[in-house]
């Protein structure tokens, strides 16, 4: 989880990106929106994105349904934003974090629990068997899209924005949409949450050791099972949480929302090397800001931008930005 | 007076290999015993499966009047066993320090580690002090080395289970920890102790065991048997 | 005298329920047109066959390569559209036919070849996520070069006269139906499936099959003894590739039209996987097997669930789950269970063979295994 400190060479590549996208934009207040809506999407990326890696990193699992835990915190949000709809739309910005602080919540308890009941009856049989897990999660992706369906309906839903994040800060003739900056600065809190966790707590020590030689760690007296299952739980929650800011930022909602992700995540995460949480970032951070330049500037490349990104960060190093080279 | 760990007719399996086949083996408080054994005798193995790392298929394996050859190895470690094994298991991303405080169960930050039994632990391991808040991957071999036993009695611990601790390490290096073991023996920690290297072995062995076609053909104080070199000779093929 | 071991490459089926089966099987699809006169039932005996080819093919890459690949449905798509554009381009005559089918058989040898280099340069679980953004990149590419493959809506088309269902070969009823188009068709798809099903049994009974098995059970044994694996891997792949493409020009024969989501859909992908696991990994009569049984219950399954909705209407959770739109979580639930109980697959489980991908393999197996590849001991 560490960056070697020798390796910035890839950190640059953001700078590089912006400036090339500049240059090739020219209006330095359309590029202000670009560049602020590339980082926020890539920060959403990023909190979804950076439960799958930590937890293939450390549990040697590759989980094909990441995307339904997405799903199901969007839905879960919205469920509270239906039932909280006057404490969204009200101008007391603390009704506001009151609702929006609930959905939150909600969405990352219902994902923790729908994530532990996941590892137990899905995960937990076939660790150490790639091809199993990856058959055995896509079922229960496509499951679990099947209940969303169930309990909430096919039909598209319409995502509210709580009041206060509505509209824009302007400066001057660029504005930027306020929702973005939050979606940002929360993405940012759970970067910085993780890595306080992975480098000042104890628990962080675990994980880091397990990835490496999980045997002695547990010959030094810890359970790494349950390790493993928090860390999973944990990946889910943060899936969850990433689908809340997902919902608002796509503004409308289907069941799909997941899986329609899961390409995206695995590119990310491809980028940036399995485990790597620093790769995640910046796998995030590259994707959504070539998509938002590419989108200006050359709308049907955007959508082949992530392959493109992908196959030119493969074929400089095959094991992604910050892969570790000993799996 | 009931020895601290006992293997009782203890058999394991690894795949088809039928590697121990009948182990019985007494470790007493206080003391160090030597397990000793030409190459491929399963001398690891009955240390792995002491600590759970293998499963046993037969036999029983008492710990201080507990059974402990069903339980996870988490749960083993936690009775009291440390274990520095072969390859010495060294997280290399950590550094030293996150290495010692892994090791340190009960403690949440390295200041709750106790400070004197760490000052001595660094008395014996001058390296583990210098390289500090180096990445541990980072230290030669016999530095790693003297990581890992210090890891293994950053808390008291009721039993060490070490796995040939002078393998690949310089001579002078060796005679370092040999000292420090010997430090150890003196504070009264009961060692099990793998070893190749019989001279190094020899200088701390209280007891010898040997480990023969997955059973133990000897068992005695270890100055009978380093006395008797047509022991020696029939047991490793080769006399000190 | 039908000299059966020579047949099928000495693989024989080695159960007698699996043997009954097949041959009950094989004279159901012989018997096709003229047995099942709904429309829904023959597309079923189509989609069966053609199926069983592409998960043959998958099986090639899974069972026997040890390659998870999520693209194979891109080279399903090239067959398909290949046919369909030739046809729009050139009319509908045979030559179109078989200028279409050389042309996709050709992009899709290069392309394989590619992801088959590509993969040298990866680890297998990249390489199968990277396999999955590569199908998705390829379905959106079909739908957005839509002067060319016809966008969201895909191709419809005509075929050679002889196989339209306009065309009549003889003017009286043969038992019961007219042979026209359609049945002519029916019965060169049956033809192309039998020859191709023989070849990939040939092919995987080969010495190139058992160094194939050498190389899934121990990669670096292999190498090490000698074998190219680079070069084993990547023809493996260009030859489930073929298969793979000319399935697809099948479908859209049938069809007569190609579309995103009939010829490269993630469903298509889910189907081959199913099919595969459910029948047994590594057989290759698993593909056959499974894609019977698969798609005969994913054809009738929403009217089961509609028969079984009626009987539970009135409670209303119950009602929604076994409602015949949610078919697809009980296709879910029933994949979890087979792959968890049924490993090796009820080819498996009839041969009462343990599954080539059974969840643990110790080491020792997997060494046992390997140096049987070798001598040609099966199984």
């Amino acid at each position: 989880m560490k960056i070697n400190q020798a390796d910035l060479i890839p950190i640059l590549i953001v700078p590089a990106l912006m400036l090339i996208g500049f240059l090739a934009i020219g209006s330095l207040s359309t590029w202000l929106t670009l560049t602020i809506a590339g980082l926020a999407m890539g920060m959403i990326i990023y909190t979804i994105a950076s439960g799958l890696t930590v937890v293939f990193g450390l549990m040697d699992v590759l989980n094909f349904g990441h995307g339904v835990f997405i799903t199901l915190g969007a839905y879960l949000a919205v469920s509270i934003f239906a039932g909280m709809h006057g404490f969204l739309l009200s101008p007391d910005i603390l009704r506001n974090l009151l609702a929006i602080g609930a959905a939150i919540a909600l969405a990352v308890v219902g994902t923790a629990i729908a994530g532990a009941i996941f590892e137990r009856l899905l995960v937990k049989p076939v660790y150490g068997d790639h091809l199993m897990q990856i058959l055995v999660t896509m079922g229960g992706l496509i499951v679990g899209e099947e209940l969303i369906k169930v309990v909430w309906g096919v039909e598209q839903v319409n995502v509210p924005i709580p009041a206060f994040l509505k509209g824009v800060f302007a400066y001057g003739d660029f504005a930027v949409e306020k929702f973005r900056v939050y979606a940002f600065a929360v993405g940012l809190i759970a970067f910085l949450g993780q890595m306080y966790v992975f480098s000042q707590t104890k628990t962080g020590l675990l994980i880091r050791a397990s990835v490496h030689d999980r045997e002695m760690v547990e010959a030094l007296g810890y359970g790494v099972r349950r390790l493993f299952v928090g860390t999973f739980i944990a990946g889910c929650a943060l899936a969850g949480l990433g689908g809340v800011m997902w919902g608002m930022y796509q503004q409308t909602l289907v069941p799909q929302i997941g899986s329609q992700m899961t390409v995206l995540i695995f590119i990310v995460v491809i980028i940036g090397g399995l485990g790597s949480t620093w790769g995640a970032l910046l796998g995030s951070i590259l994707v959504g800001i070539v998509a938002n330049y590419a989108g200006f500037l050359a709308p049907t490349f955007a959508l082949f931008s992530n392959i493109a990104i992908m196959t030119a960060v493969l074929l400089w190093r095959p094991q992604g930005l910050y892969g570790a080279a000993a799996r | 007076m009931s020895p601290l760990l006992s293997l009782n007719g203890v058999h394991t399996h690894i795949g088809l290999y039928h590697i121990l086949q009948g182990v019985d083996l007494e470790v007493e408080s206080n003391k160090v015993t030597l397990l000793l054994g030409r190459n491929g005798a399963g001398k690891t193995t009955t240390l792995r499966t002491i600590m759970g790392l293998w499963k046993a298929s037969g036999g029983t394996i008492t710990f201080r009047e507990n059974s402990i050859a069903q339980r996870s190895t988490s749960e083993i470690s936690r009775l009291g066993i440390a274990y520095v094994p072969e390859n010495m298991g060294i997280f290399p991303d950590l550094t030293v320090k996150e290495n010692m405080l892994l090791a340190a169960r009960g403690a949440a930050k390295v200041k709750d580690i106790d400070q004197a039994r760490l000052e001595w632990i660094f008395s014996l391991f001058p390296a583990v002090h210098r390289f500090w808040n180096k990445p541990a991957g980072k230290l030669s071999g016999g530095q790693k080395q003297m990581v890992a036993v210090a890891r293994a009695i950053v808390e008291p611990r009721d039993l060490l289970l070490i796995d040939e601790p002078s393998k690949g390490l310089a001579p002078a290096i060796i005679n370092n920890m040999a000292d420090a073991l010997m430090q150890l023996k003196a504070k009264g920690v009961s060692i099990l102790l793998v070893e190749q290297n019989l001279n190094f072995a020899r200088r701390l062995g209280d007891n010898v065991a040997i480990l023969d076609g997955g059973k133990i053909v000897h068992a005695s104080p270890s100055d009978e048997w380093f006395a008797r070199e047509d022991l020696q000779q029939a047991h490793l093929g080769l006399t000190l | 005298m039908i000299p059966w071991s020579r047949l099928l490459s000495n693989d024989l089926p080695r159960s007698r329920i699996l043997a009954v089966f097949l041959i009950a099987l094989m004279l159901a699809l012989i018997v096709g047109p003229f047995g099942f006169t709904g429309a829904k039932s023959l597309s079923i005996c189509v989609k069966i066959l053609i199926f069983a080819v592409l998960a043959a093919s998958f099986d090639l890459l899974l069972g026997y390569t040890g390659i998870v690949s999520f693209a194979h449905t891109v080279f399903f798509g090239i067959g398909a559209y290949g046919v369909s554009i030739a046809i729009v381009h050139m009319g509908a005559n045979w030559s179109a036919v078989a200028i279409g089918t050389l042309a996709a058989l050709l992009l899709s040898v290069v392309l394989a070849f590619l992801i088959g280099l590509f993969s040298l340069r990866v680890k297998a679980i990249f390489f199968s996520m990277i396999t999955l953004a590569l199908a998705s990149a390829a379905q959106t590419l079909a739908v957005q070069l839509s002067s060319v493959t016809g966008g969201e809506d895909g191709i419809i088309f005509r075929l050679p006269p002889v196989l339209m269902p306009s065309f009549r070969l003889f003017d009286e009823r043969v038992f019961g139906i007219f042979v026209d188009g359609r049945v002519i068709a029916y019965y060169l798809i049956l033809v192309a499936v039998a020859l191709m099903l023989l070849a990939i049994l040939r092919i995987v009974n080969s010495p190139f099959g058992r160094v194939l098995l050498a190389i899934r059970d121990n990669e670096f044994r292999a190498e090490a003894i000698g074998y190219p694996v680079v070069r084993f891997r990547i023809i493996s792949s260009v030859i489930a590739a073929v298969f793979a493409c000319l399935c697809g020009a099948l479908l859209s024969i049938w069809l007569r039209y190609a579309g995103p989501d009939a010829a490269l859909s993630f469903e298509i992908m889910l189907d081959i996987l199913i099919i595969v696991i459910i029948g047994g990994v590594g057989t290759i009569y698993g593909a056959v097997v499974g894609s019977a049984v698969f798609l005969f219950a994913q054809g009738y399954l929403q009217e089961w669930l509609k028969l079984a909705g009626a009987k539970l209407a009135g409670i209303p959770l119950l009602e929604q789950l076994l409602s015949p739109d949610r078919w697809m979580l009980w296709l879910g639930v029933f994949f979890i269970l087979g792959v968890y109980y049924l490993p090796s697959g009820l080819v498996g489980m009839l041969r009462g063979t343990v599954a080539a991908t059974a969840p643990i393999q110790s080491r020792q197996r997997r060494r046992l295994a390997f140096a049987d590849r070798l001598l040609g001991r099966n199984k």
